[in-house]
């Protein structure tokens, strides 16, 4: 072997390996993770396009609906908010006419579909339940949103926030979802109610909610501030 | 070098040997080799958030920035700069491959170049290859080369096709039941990576022991003997 292949094969090396090594530090540079950010942004616009408000999400058999649904969160869920439905209420902000606060009998009251739907998490992992609850636009046409604002935002009992596309919130399958399995939803899974969301990855599926708001700012989303990506429609 | 008395039946003629590739390959192949190798970087970091398999990959060498720093500020392993990552570049091989494939569709490329490959040549050139029997002339493909190269086109295709169907299952329902479920995407789309690194293993190698078909997509053009010195495979007069 020549000198110069043998300079050519190390040089070619150490750019491979320092290629390599500097890929997973250039990650945490500031202009990188800005570069990924507005490409992440980009991709909300693509998503949004794509996104079909009459295209349902497939639908399963019950009997696929599984029962001992997995539990997931940053926490435990012995941490998980106990809410009181003596005291608990639903607020209401933004462009919406009638911002009473909602009880929890006065939620469960309303009119209500089931589905057996996907969950399907950004991790990778699915799981199919079955919930039942009301869609976010019957309770939109109720408390009088305003359904030509762009955003819905969601306030959680612990700490959670998340927020979605009007197109995604008036989508038939986008519900309030009041059980699991035909039970009451329980403690851990977001009691009294979650959004369940079956056209988006599970993280955008905000639980234990407390507050409802319409906005034409974008709110934010809990893992949306953490580098997630924002409309995450699948 | 006397071709004549080559060991193999390849390349039975006296030209001179010339590589030569045209700019829109050399331009898509570095887009392809760019964008492959961070689909793979972050495809490993997102993979070890919910492994298919018992095994995760060594977060060193997968992409997404430093995992003790993410988990510190985020909660997160990197995951999401994974992710980020991943849906930047399928843009990038997805319009890269699809460029290089349009151009070798139609410049003859692939037809003058990657055609004919029937199984017997293959064979007989697998085991030459197997037996470092077979000769590498700069410019001519050999039956194993033309098999592999259409393979991992094709590993790509469904790269692109079962991305898709994890990455939107909702909106391109029913595509996802090619695969046998949005599960079976994701193993579909582990098993193509997999496919796709043992191409690059070897591909890779092949370009150290030819070191002028390097030279040769960067520069655009080489010629002369590929094994200057050193090469004990080939029969030399």
């Amino acid at each position: 072997m020549s000198l110069d292949r043998r300079a050519l094969l190390r040089g070619g090396m150490s750019l491979g390996a320092a290629a390599l090594l500097t890929g997973c530090d250039l990650s945490d540079n500031d202009a990188v993770q800005g570069f990924l950010a507005r490409f992440s942004a980009w991709n909300d616009r693509v998503q949004a396009a794509l996104f079909n408000p009459n295209r349902l999400a497939p639908t399963f058999p019950e009997s696929e609906a599984v029962k001992d649904f997995r539990y997931n969160a940053w926490y435990g869920p012995e941490n998980a908010p106990a809410l009181n439905p003596e005291n608990y209420r639903l607020s209401l902000a933004g462009l919406i006419a009638n911002k009473k606060p909602w009880t929890v009998d006065q939620l469960y009251a309303l009119p209500q579909v089931s589905q057996v739907t996907r969950h399907v998490c950004v991790e990778g992992w699915s799981m199919i339940g079955k919930w039942t609850g009301t869609p976010l636009r019957t309770f939109f046409e109720r408390i009088g949103a305003d359904t030509t604002a762009r955003y819905v935002g969601f306030e959680c009992a612990d700490g959670y926030y998340e927020s979605m596309d009007m197109a995604t919130a008036l989508h038939p399958q986008t519900i309030m979802a009041f059980k699991l399995s035909d039970e009451v939803l329980p403690r851990k899974y977001g009691y009294p109610f979650k959004i369940r969301v079956p056209t988006k990855l599970g993280f955008k599926n905000p639980k234990f909610v407390t507050t409802m708001f319409v906005s034409n700012l974008r709110p934010h989303g809990f893992w949306t501030d953490r580098g997630y990506n924002w409309f995450s429609g699948i | 070098m006397n071709t004549a008395t080559r060991t193999t039946t390849i390349g039975g003629t006296t030209a001179p040997e010339v590589l030569e590739h045209a700019w829109p390959v050399r331009l898509t192949h570095w887009l392809m080799a760019a964008s492959i190798l961070i689909m793979i970087g972050s495809g490993w970091r997102i993979y070890n958030a919910s492994p298919i398999f018992p095994f995760r990959f060594p977060d060193a060498i997968t992409l997404g920035g430093d995992v003790q720093v993410a988990l510190t500020w985020h909660n997160d392993p990197g995951v999401a700069t994974a992710i980020a990552w991943h849906f930047a570049a399928m843009w990038l091989l997805a319009l890269s491959y699809l460029l290089f494939v349009a151009w070798g569709a139609l410049s003859g490329h692939f037809w003058r170049n990657f055609l004919p490959v029937g199984p017997s040549s293959f064979f007989r050139d697998f085991i030459a290859a197997a037996r470092f029997r077979l000769a590498h002339r700069l410019g001519e493909y050999n039956a194993v080369q033309k098999a592999f190269y259409w393979g991992v086109l094709a590993l790509v295709l469904v790269m692109l096709v079962s991305g898709i169907a994890i990455w939107k299952p909702v909106q391109t329902y029913p595509l996802e039941l090619l695969f046998g479920g949005f599960q079976g995407a994701r193993l579909v789309h582990f098993l193509g990576m997999a496919g796709i690194c043992g191409f690059l293993l070897v591909h890779v190698a092949l370009v150290v022991l030819v070191p002028k078909t390097f030279v040769a997509m960067v520069l655009g053009r080489v010629t002369g003997p590929a094994h200057v010195a050193g090469s004990a495979t080939e029969k030399r007069s």
